[in-house]
């Protein structure tokens, strides 16, 4: 039975991986930009939310439409203001950058937050859980899953359905073709940041509900992000999700095996995806 | 001047008005030089042909046209604005539109979104999607497949399609005729005389020549980044075309 709460804990945590993993995707698919800054704004998302928190009294997740609209406009404002200014040079250029600003973000944080690792306090729902069977679950693990699939159910319906979606795809497909069709590609990249961070926004809060943060977690953020994407596959939202789960399941599993073994499992099964299957286990292929 | 048979909405009621002037446009990639003081008039409603050999800067002319580069020398007016330095988005906006060479079909949309997206930017007009469907009718038929899936000259009709469905009215077109099978160029060819004939201006750019030539009210031959002959199609002699086009 302890195996099967393992299991189940690492599924639900996959949620909170695959929302950080979608925003780093969904804005390396439009723009073939990597934001190395990436788990730093999970960070200072859930700072907003801290702020938003103890300034308004609210729960963390009335703050979360606070915090999220905040950050998509942040994301739109570095977007437009700075890293369109990078695009079309190369990948060093938006690299340096988002680098720069990790470290920048990171500084301000330990400035204006000290390095005391800090969570959000959101009551009773912390420790609430509910059993079935003999199994043990908890109330927040599971709105954070549940969270993240209405999230990117969400998303899919914007990607599929509208015509921004639209716009958002066939800017991700040829940037130069879409603008023949009336698409101002640096829109749709501001955009793109804008939801990455919207997301972000939303992992942020959930990891603040979830556990501590201090300023220099983003890094261990992105990592997460990245090896979510790296075994779900670029371009499929989906994909991320099973990316993400996995990446929790190894973690989980690992951790039970020697406690020390958390991310250890982790990079190991990336290190396997990368080996046998490049491209990620759910990958859509760019040119057909 | 072709007769039009449809009524267009009233943009184009001054007659002979010019639709397109380009003037001693001049455009470099880096260090080469691929233009070299072009010029060329489009008048409303007219069908243009721009033949000429590979790299003789035929693709270049209708990029920097549809502003997705900016010529180094000259001037551009679109309906007697300029217009160089205005963005590709932009220009779709006014009204141009391009139906780029290699059809540039999006992967990630199927048949029916590759044409709402050329309706991004949609102006009032007599192509809608079901007109587009009319037009081709193997379109409709696999509205939801990939649009990539398509055969060639599908994927052709998808690219016209595309252009159309923002009710341009000037259509740039990229040599739509190629690696296509005859039958299909002919039938190709068919629609883009529909096209012509409701109003909108056509730049056609072409390799096939004889094509081109039964398709424009007039011609323009390039010749290494210049303009080496231009006229009515029947008032061109082979021998002249021909001079023109390989240059001796």
């Amino acid at each position: 039975m302890q195996w099967v709460n393992i299991v189940l804990q690492g599924i639900l945590l996959g949620g909170l991986y695959a929302l950080y993993g979608t925003g780093l995707s969904l804005i390396f698919g439009v723009m073939r930009l990597v934001n190395l800054a990436h788990g730093d704004f999970i960070v200072v998302a859930a700072y907003l939310a801290l702020v938003a928190g103890q300034m308004l009294g609210l729960s963390p997740f009335l703050n979360v439409l606070i915090v999220a609209p905040l950050m998509f406009g942040l994301g739109m404002l570095l977007q437009q203001g700075m890293l369109n200014r990078t695009l079309g040079k190369g990948l060093m250029p938006p690299l340096l950058i988002t680098f720069g600003l990790s470290v920048i973000i990171q500084n301000v944080l330990l400035l204006t937050f000290t390095a005391d690792s800090r969570g959000l306090d959101a009551g009773q729902i912390e420790t609430a859980s509910f059993t079935v069977g003999e199994v043990s679950l908890g109330v927040a693990p599971l709105m954070t899953f549940v969270v993240a699939v209405l999230l990117l159910v969400a998303l899919q319906l914007f990607f599929s359905r509208t015509t921004p979606g639209r716009a958002f795809r066939a800017t991700s497909d040829d940037p130069a073709t879409a603008e023949l069709m009336g698409i101002n590609s640096k829109q749709i990249y501001g955009l793109a940041m804008g939801l990455s961070l919207a997301v972000v926004a939303v992992a942020g809060v959930l990891l603040g509900v979830r556990t501590n943060f201090a300023p220099a977690d983003g890094p261990a953020r992105l990592i997460f992000a990245f090896e979510s994407v790296i075994i779900g596959g670029l371009g499929s939202l989906w994909g991320t999700l099973v990316g993400g789960i996995i990446l929790g399941l190894a973690q989980n599993i690992g951790a039970q095996l020697n406690p020390t073994w958390f991310q250890l499992a982790g990079h190991l099964v990336t290190l396997l995806v990368l080996a046998f299957r490049p491209t990620g286990l759910f990958a859509r292929t760019r040119d057909t | 001047m072709r007769r039009r048979r449809f009524a267009y909405s009233g943009r184009h009621d001054a007659a002979n008005m010019t639709a397109l002037a380009v003037s001693n446009v001049e455009v470099f990639y880096g260090e080469f030089q691929a233009l070299f003081g072009v010029s060329l008039e489009v008048n409303a409603g007219e069908t243009v042909a721009i033949i000429g050999a590979n790299g003789a800067g035929k693709t270049t002319l209708l990029r920097a046209i549809a502003g997705m580069l900016a010529p180094a020398r000259g001037q551009i007016t679109y309906r007697g604005d300029p217009i160089i330095g205005q963005p590709a988005y932009a220009l779709a906006r006014r009204g141009i539109a391009m139906v780029p060479e290699g059809r540039k079909i999006f992967p990630s949309l199927t048949v029916e979104e590759n044409l709402t997206i050329g309706a991004y930017t949609r102006r009032a007009g007599r192509w809608t999607l079901d007109a587009i469907y009319d037009l081709f009718p193997p379109l409709k038929e696999r509205a939801r497949l990939p649009g990539t899936t398509l055969s060639g000259g599908q994927q052709q009709m998808l690219a016209i399609g595309r252009a159309l469905m923002s009710n341009p009215d000037l259509i740039l077109m990229d040599e739509i005729s190629l690696g296509l099978a005859p039958l299909v160029v002919k039938e190709l060819y068919r629609i883009v005389r529909l096209i012509a004939e409701a109003g909108a201006s056509l730049i056609l750019v072409e390799q096939d020549v004889s094509r081109s030539l039964q398709a424009a009210d007039r011609v323009y031959c390039l010749l290494e980044g210049k303009v080496s002959l231009q006229g009515k199609p029947s008032e061109l002699s082979h021998e002249a075309i021909s001079k023109a086009y390989f240059g001796m």
